[in-house]
């Protein structure tokens, strides 16, 4: 449902104010979103979410967001807590929001942030800790769309082959075709839609892997999947608002996507 | 981790409208929604104006002295408003559901396009009933 607001247990509060910078000529300024289910009052009950501030030598850490996040967690604050693995925009763990849109702080240059950095977990989102969202209900969503390859047809000899057309669907022309997601959901994350009606619409990253399926040559059930599809919910929450296309670290086109599932819909009827 | 907390506590919902930065995609949505809402109340209205218009002179005298109020007049150019951004940018939506149109650039020229066009209609109106 629409709550614009954010509940009473998740409204921020001012944090810690820290300079590690001294007297450094490149400072910098992260305000950092953190929330430790650890931490609690005197009666039990957790603290609300807080804002810290960490101002630290750029010449000290390295290029990017992470690079910044990674210095303040070894030298700072040995508690903050993120998501990071392959450090090169291919893993997805590392998705956030950095002053206002959803990113990866990977590939996210420090030198781009005009002012102070503010980083806070993926918006509307059950913190886990601090920039650590529980993705669950994602993941159960695409487990929902089952994607993997589904055939009638008995298994041939070898691979099941496909034409480089039929490939370049998948790929794009240009490497940014549907199969360049790499589930960071910083797409479905970025929109509005999503936040009010999450529980039953499936966001942009699912509906383009759903997408990534339907038009692959080799599946043969795409009839299927469109059925799966055809809901208030699922796929027609969509109401083109590009948020997602907007936010995309890897320069994919979620919402094209979609568009092009709710024409293979029409076309079908 | 999840088992650490107890069940009186929650998990927080992260900051979502606070903080996501607006943008022309999210913004003209909005005005989208908000313009919709914003011609359903002119409806009772036109019915008004359509209904002095049947029911005689005098019911349609106080109409249109209603309409050349500052309230009236503030009412009618704010609908205009409504109704050239609702049909300008329902044309865009048209273009989207058939396919064109959805490349980030093409998404912000178009955006851009609706705003530039509901001006001029809007100013385009007013003036030819003015001058």
């Amino acid at each position: 449902m629409v709550q614009f607001t954010l509940p009473k247990n998740s409204k921020i509060e001012k944090g810690r104010v820290i300079d590690a910078a001294g007297d450094a000529k490149r400072k910098k300024t992260f305000i950092v979103y953190r929330w430790n289910p650890e931490e609690l009052d005197e009666n039990g009950n957790t603290l609300n979410p807080r804002l810290d501030e960490y101002t630290i030598d750029l010449d000290k850490c390295g290029p990017m967001v992470l690079d910044a996040l990674m210095y303040i967690k070894d030298s700072i604050d040995h508690g903050l807590t993120f998501r990071k693995s392959c450090r090169e925009g291919i893993c997805g763990s590392c998705a956030m929001n950095i002053n206002g849109t959803n990113t990866l702080a990977c590939t996210k240059d420090i030198n781009d942030c005009k002012g102070d950095v503010k980083v806070t977990p993926l918006p509307h989102m059950s913190i886990i800790k601090d920039l650590v969202p529980d993705l669950n209900h994602v993941y159960a969503q695409y487990r929902n769309i089952e994607p993997w390859l589904k055939t009638d047809s008995s298994a041939p000899d070898r691979e099941r082959l496909q034409s480089s057309e039929d490939a370049n669907l998948l790929n794009g022309d240009d490497g940014r075709g549907p199969s360049g997601c790499i589930l960071c959901f910083c797409c479905t994350t970025s929109c509005p839609s999503y936040w009010w009606n999450g529980d039953r619409f499936l966001g942009a990253a699912i509906l383009q892997q759903a997408y990534r399926w339907i038009i692959d040559s080799r599946d043969e059930a795409t009839g299927d999947r469109l059925d799966q599809l055809e809901d208030p919910f699922r796929l027609y929450r969509c109401h083109t608002i590009m948020n997602c296309s907007n936010t995309c670290p890897k320069g994919l086109n979620p919402g094209k996507a979609i568009a092009e599932i709710k024409k293979l819909m029409l076309a079908r009827s | 981790m999840s088992g650490q907390l107890s069940s009186k506590n929650k998990r927080p919902l992260s900051p979502h409208l606070q903080i996501y930065k607006p943008q022309i995609t999210s913004v003209l949505s909005f005005l989208h929604r908000a313009t919709g809402v914003a011609l359903c109340f002119g409806i009772p209205f036109f019915v008004w104006w359509i209904a002095a218009a049947a029911s005689g002179s005098c019911a349609y005298d106080f109409f249109i002295k209603l309409c050349a109020s500052p309230i009236g007049i503030f009412c009618l150019f704010g609908w205009t408003v409504c109704f050239y951004y609702y049909l300008a940018n329902g044309i865009r939506h048209l273009l989207w559901d058939a396919g064109a149109l959805l490349e980030i650039k093409n998404v912000y020229i178009s955006g851009y396009l609706v705003l530039f066009f509901t001006a001029l209609l809007t100013v385009g109106s007013w003036g030819f009933i003015f001058f």
